[in-house]
C-alpha cells in the first residue's frame, strides 16, 4: 500500500507539473497557429514602421486575423512588413494598411481597413495605401511648439 | 612462509594540523598481519588506529611506503580491483554505520542486493539465517534507531558477514557498550571467527578485554608500531614508548588481570 | 605582523582552491553515477516525491502570493500611464523570466537541499558512507545521483507551476479585485510572451536546480573537510547553514548572469 501511494503521488507531480509546462508552451508560447497551408503572405510597404516587431498582431475592426511574418528593408528606404493572414479572410485591393498602437505605449500592432473594391489582393500581392507608425516625439513637439521643425 | 593477510612495508603518513606544524601519524610501519589469526591494533586515542584501517581499506591513501593484501600491493588500486579488494573485507564499524533509513533487514540484505545476483527469495532465506545466528530474530523490521548499542553492533557484524568476506576489520567495538554486553559482543566475534575462518582484526584502546582474543598484538604509539605474540610479552618490553603506552592505557588494571590469572 | 597576514591569505586561497576542486570532481562523478548500472529507480521516486512532492505546497503559497502582489503592485504603477492593459504581459513575463525560476530555486534550495545536506553530513560523520564504500557500493550512484536527478527533474517542473499559479495569482488580483478586463489581461499575456522567454525561463530552472543539489550534496558529503565547521552534530549544522546560504547566493549571482547572456 505504501509503494504504491509512492508512484501515485510521483505520478501526479509529474502530470500537473507537465500540464503546467504544456499550459504554458502552448497557451503563452506562440505556437504557429497559422500554418502554411491555412494562411496566405501579403505585403505592405511603409516609410516608417516604428516598434512593429516581428509576430505582432494583423486586426481587422479589432478582430486578430493574423500576424507579421518579417520585417525588411526594402528598396528606396521603404519598410516591408510581410502579413500573415488566415485563407478565411479577403483583402481588397484598396484597402488601407496602419500601424496602431494599444494605448500611448502600448504594442504596435497593424490594422487593415477594407475597403470596397470587388477585386481582392492575391497571395504574394502588396497593400499599396498605408499609414506609418504615430511618431510620438514629433507629435509632442508638433504640440509643444507649433511644429515639427 | 604463506602471505600475510595484510602487510604494511616502511608507511608514513602525515597530516598538517592547522596550526600548520605536521602530524606525523604513522612514521615508517612494518607489521604482517597472519592469515586466519586474531590481531589487536593498540594504541592511545589519537594515535593512527583509525588511519591505519582507513589505509587499509584505501578509503585514504599512504604518503609513502607500501601495503599489502594478501601479497597484492593496494595502492594502484582502481575502478573494478579496488572494488574487488574491498569486497575481502567485512567492516564493523565503531558506531555501527547501520543506515538509518533501511530497516534491519534491509540493512544487513543491501550488501547482498548491490554486490550479487542473488533473487529476492535467496536473499530472504540467506538474511534471516544470519539473522537468527545473531539472534536478531523478530526484529527485521525495525529501524536502527530503535535498536541497544548491542543490538547495533550485531546487526553491523551480520552485515559484514553478508559477502563471506576473507578479513574482518573491527574499529573499537565494544565502545558505549556495558561490561556483560562487551563480553558478549567478544563470545560472539569468537564464535564466527571458528566458524567462518575469517582472518580478524581489531582495534581497540580497550586493552585487558580484548587480549584474551589476541593471536598477535600490535601496539601504536607516537607514529612507530611494536608486535608482540602475546600479550604477556608486551610488560616485559623494553622500549620505552612501549612502556610508556602500558603505564598510560592500561596500568593497573592490566596487572590485576595478569594477577588473577 | 605582515608575514602573517599574507600566510593567512595563502592558506584562505589555497583551501578556496581546493574546496573548489574538490566540489568540481564531486559534480563530475555524481553525474556520471547517473549513468552507472544498476539504476535505483525506486529510490529516485522517493527523492522525487520529497523533493518535488513536498515542494508542492510551499510552491502554491509562495506563488500564489507573489502573482497576487505582482498583479496590485503592476497595477498601479500602469494606473498611472492608463496601461492597465499590459498587466497581464507585465506579470507573465516577471514570472516566466524572473521570479518563477528564482523563487522556486531558493524555495526547494531552503526546503530540501538543506534536508538533503544534512543527510549527508549525518551519514558521513556516522560512516555510513564509508560502510558504503567498503562494501564497494558506489556511494554517488547509490545516494547522491538519484538526489541530482530529482531535483534537475522537479525544479523545472515547480518552476512551471509556479509560473501558472503566480499568472492565475495575478488574475485574482487584478481582474477579480481591481478592474482590468479579463480579456486584455490574457490577451496581453498571450501577445507578449514569446517561446523565447519560455525557453530562457527553462533553462535557467535547470542551471539552479543543478546548482541547489550540487552545492547542497556538495557541502554534506565533504562536512569534515570544510573549514571552521567544527566536529559531529555542529557540523552538520554549520555546513547545513552554509549550503543554503551558498546556494541562494549562487542562484542569485547565476541568475543576473544568465539573463545577461541568454536574454
Amino acid at each position: 500500500m505504501t509503494k504504491k501511494t509512492l508512484e501515485m503521488s510521483v505520478g501526479v507531480f509529474m502530470l500537473l507539473g507537465f500540464a503546467a509546462f504544456v499550459y504554458l508552451a502552448l497557451q503563452l508560447g506562440e505556437v504557429p497557429f497559422l500554418k502554411n497551408n491555412d494562411s496566405y503572405i501579403i505585403r505592405a510597404e511603409f516609410d516608417n514602421v516604428a516598434g512593429v516587431k516581428k509576430g505582432a498582431s494583423v486586426q481587422v475592426a479589432g478582430v486578430v486575423v493574423g500576424d507579421v511574418a518579417d520585417v525588411r528593408l526594402g528598396d528606396r528606404e521603404v519598410a516591408i512588413l510581410a502579413l500573415r493572414l488566415e485563407n478565411g479572410v479577403k483583402v481588397p485591393t484598396d484597402s488601407i494598411a496602419s500601424v496602431k498602437s494599444q494605448g500611448i505605449i502600448g504594442d504596435k500592432y497593424i490594422q487593415l481597413s477594407l475597403g470596397g473594391d470587388e477585386e481582392n489582393i492575391d497571395p504574394g500581392g502588396v497593400i499599396v495605401e498605408t499609414e506609418s507608425s504615430l511618431d510620438i516625439e514629433s507629435l509632442i513637439s508638433k504640440f509643444a511648439f507649433g511644429s515639427a521643425q | 612462509m604463506t602471505t600475510a593477510a595484510i602487510e604494511f612495508k616502511n608507511v608514513h603518513k602525515s597530516f598538517s594540523r592547522k596550526d600548520g606544524t605536521v602530524q606525523r601519524v604513522l612514521d615508517g610501519v612494518d607489521f604482517a598481519i597472519p592469515t586466519g589469526k586474531t590481531t589487536v591494533i593498540a594504541g592511545g586515542s589519537g594515535q593512527g588506529k583509525s588511519v591505519t584501517l582507513k589505509i587499509i581499506l584505501r578509503l585514504m591513501s599512504v604518503d609513502s611506503g607500501e601495503v599489502f593484501v594478501h601479497g597484492r600491493e593496494i595502492g594502484g588500486l582502481r575502478g573494478r580491483s579496488l572494488e574487488m579488494l574491498r569486497t575481502q573485507f567485512g567492516v564493523l564499524f565503531q558506531g555501527s554505520a547501520l543506515f538509518d533509513s533501511l530497516t534491519v533487514f534491509e540493512n544487513v540484505a543491501l550488501p547482498l542486493r548491490e554486490r550479487t545476483k542473488k533473487s529476492e527469495d535467496e536473499i530472504y532465506e540467506q538474511v534471516n539465517n544470519s539473522l537468527a545466528q545473531f539472534e536478531l530474530e523478530g526484529h527485521e523490521a525495525k529501524y536502527p534507531a530503535q535498536l541497544s548499542g548491542g543490538m547495533k553492533k550485531r546487526v553491523g557484524l551480520a552485515r559484514a558477514m553478508q559477502l563471506h568476506p576473507s578479513i574482518m576489520l573491527f574499529d573499537e567495538p565494544t565502545t558505549g557498550l556495558d561490561p556483560v554486553m562487551t563480553r558478549e559482543i567478544y563470545h560472539l566475534f569468537a564464535d564466527t571467527q571458528a566458524e567462518f575462518g575469517f582472518t580478524s582484526v581489531i582495534v581497540s584502546h580497550d586493552i585487558p578485554k580484548v587480549f584474551n582474543l589476541a593471536d598477535q598484538v600490535i601496539i601504536l604509539n607516537r607514529g612507530v608500531m611494536d608486535v608482540f605474540d602475546s600479550p604477556e610479552e608486551i610488560q616485559w618490553s623494553e622500549k620505552p614508548h612501549v612502556q610508556e603506552f602500558v603505564e598510560m592505557t592500561m596500568g593497573k588494571i592490566y596487572q590485576s588481570q595478569l594477577e588473577e590469572k | 605582523m605582515i608575514t602573517d597576514f599574507l600566510a593567512k591569505l595563502g592558506n584562505t586561497g589555497l583551501y578556496v582552491l581546493t574546496d573548489l576542486g574538490r566540489m568540481t570532481l564531486f559534480l563530475l562523478q555524481a553525474l556520471m553515477g547517473i549513468f552507472r548500472r544498476p539504476f535505483r529507480f525506486r529510490e529516485l521516486l522517493r527523492q522525487l516525491r520529497f523533493i518535488g512532492v513536498g515542494s508542492l505546497a510551499v510552491i502554491f503559497f509562495t506563488a500564489i502570493s507573489t502573482g497576487m502582489v505582482l498583479g496590485l503592485q503592476g497595477y498601479y504603477s500602469l494606473n498611472k500611464f492608463g496601461a492597465e492593459g499590459m498587466l497581464g504581459s507585465a506579470v507573465s513575463l516577471t514570472l516566466i523570466m524572473e521570479l518563477g525560476p528564482v523563487l522556486t530555486a531558493l524555495m526547494v534550495a531552503g526546503r530540501a537541499g538543506s534536508a538533503m545536506c544534512a543527510e549527508l553530513g549525518i551519514m558521513r560523520i556516522s560512516e555510513q558512507i564509508d560502510a558504503l564504500d567498503c562494501m564497494a557500493v558506489d556511494p554517488f550512484r547509490y545516494l547522491i545521483s538519484p538526489k541530482f536527478m530529482a531535483t534537475i527533474i522537479s525544479i523545472p517542473l515547480l518552476t512551471a507551476l509556479f509560473d501558472v499559479i503566480g499568472i492565475a495569482g495575478g488574475y485574482v488580483a487584478g481582474v477579480g479585485l481591481m478592474d482590468v478586463s479579463p480579456g486584455s489581461y490574457i490577451d496581453g499575456m498571450k501577445t507578449s510572451v514569446t517561446n523565447h522567454d519560455i525557453w530562457l525561463g527553462t533553462v535557467k530552472s535547470c542551471f539552479f536546480a543543478l546548482l541547489v543539489v550540487w552545492i547542497s550534496c556538495g557541502r554534506g558529503y565533504f562536512v569534515q573537510q570544510i573549514r571552521g565547521a567544527g566536529f559531529g552534530a555542529e557540523s552538520v549544522s554549520r555546513v547545513t547553514t552554509q549550503a543554503v546560504v551558498l546556494s541562494s547566493i549562487s542562484v542569485l549571482v547565476f541568475d543576473y548572469l544568465l539573463t545577461a547572456v541568454l536574454l
